[in-house]
């Protein structure tokens, strides 16, 4: 499936150049947190997730307890359990029990929104070929980050923060666009995030997020089923 | 505390989360009502993790309300991914230079 797996590579390419960026940052938070850089690639080779590696490097910083780092990845990472269950009705037949044990750990947020918005099933070699570039980029990145944090100017780094959060933007406001559910779903969801943020604050960041998705989809799952062809 | 401990747990937690879902279901699922659940699930956590996070994502409000602006507009016309988070940095940083 040599195919399938050049066009997972090509998919990934602007998730890899966007990760590299954020990777950068990250790569100056941990060594902030003085983490060397070794350390901190072998967290985002082994983690490749953003929120939940700035949370981990909090909490090493903080010399929090095992406990507390368990919980805190826990609660921010559980939407990869809701990723990763929506994913499987998208994989087609060729994903043996292996495969899913491999290709469980490319689900981050943008591999997760490229795989299920393409058309049809997906193989195990179209997620390898989409999980490579943005592993390169994550890991890459965040070694480049860790050594150049001493050269780059704080008002560059500062704003290194905005580029995961451009990323999704891109992402979901195209398809708001055209499915006025989708752009219902989309608001709703936010208005319930900023409730959690300032009126609900003791909702942790984690659960919040969960959530506000699960209230906004199952709403709109409710009031515009979607045929079957809209899935696709 | 050794930090391999640390990333120890880190990883195995994260690893767990994805695994185990994506592992043991197999079924297809029927459900007219949990399929459209599922289909704007991800829009949905996008949108979560986007707002307002990322008024906060450059520790400036100005900034960070510049960068969204200009990554909200991009997007509409759908720009690629890598165009409008550059942009959306770009644009936060030229704001800093001048508030």
């Amino acid at each position: 499936m040599r195919k399938d797996f050049l066009k997972g590579v090509s998919d990934g390419l602007p998730i890899g150049l966007g990760y590299f960026s954020v990777a950068f940052g990250f790569g100056i938070m941990a060594v902030g947190a003085n983490i060397s850089a070794f350390f901190a690639w072998l967290i985002s080779a082994s983690n490749m997730t953003s929120a939940g590696q700035a949370a981990g490097v909090e909490v090493i910083a903080a010399g929090g307890t095992l406990i507390e780092m368990a919980l805190t990845q826990l609660v921010i990472n559980l939407r990869y359990s809701l990723m990763a269950f929506s994913l499987t009705q998208k994989l087609d037949k060729s994903f043996t029990t292996p495969k899913r044990l491999l290709v469980s750990c490319c689900i981050t947020d943008e591999v997760y929104a490229m795989a299920v918005s393409r058309k049809g099933k997906i193989s195990p070699s179209y997620m390898a070929g989409l999980f490579f570039l943005p592993f390169v980029g994550w890991t890459g990145g965040t070694l480049a980050g860790a050594f150049a944090s001493q050269l780059l100017p704080e008002a560059l780094s500062d704003v290194m923060g905005i580029l995961l959060y451009g990323m999704f933007i891109a992402i979901f406001i195209p398809v708001a666009k055209k499915s006025r559910p989708v752009l219902i779903a989309v608001l709703v969801a936010a208005a319930i995030s900023i409730l959690f943020r300032y009126v609900l604050t003791f909702v942790g960041t984690g659960f919040a997020i969960i959530l506000s998705a699960v209230i906004a989809s199952a709403l709109c799952g409710a009031l515009f089923p979607v045929k079957e062809d809209e899935e696709q | 505390m050794s930090i391999l401990l640390y990333i120890a747990v880190m990883a195995g937690v994260t690893y767990l989360v994805r695994m185990i879902p994506f592992t043991l279901f197999r079924k297809q699922i029927k459900s007219r009502y949990i399929r459209s659940v599922l289909y704007y699930l991800p829009y949905a956590v996008l949108s979560a993790m986007t707002i307002p996070a990322i008024f906060y994502s450059t520790g400036n409000l100005t900034t960070a309300a510049v960068g969204t602006a200009v990554a909200v507009i991009l997007a509409y016309f759908n720009k690629p991914l890598i165009v409008v988070a550059l942009a959306a940095a770009a644009s936060a940083f030229i704001a800093g230079l001048i508030v």
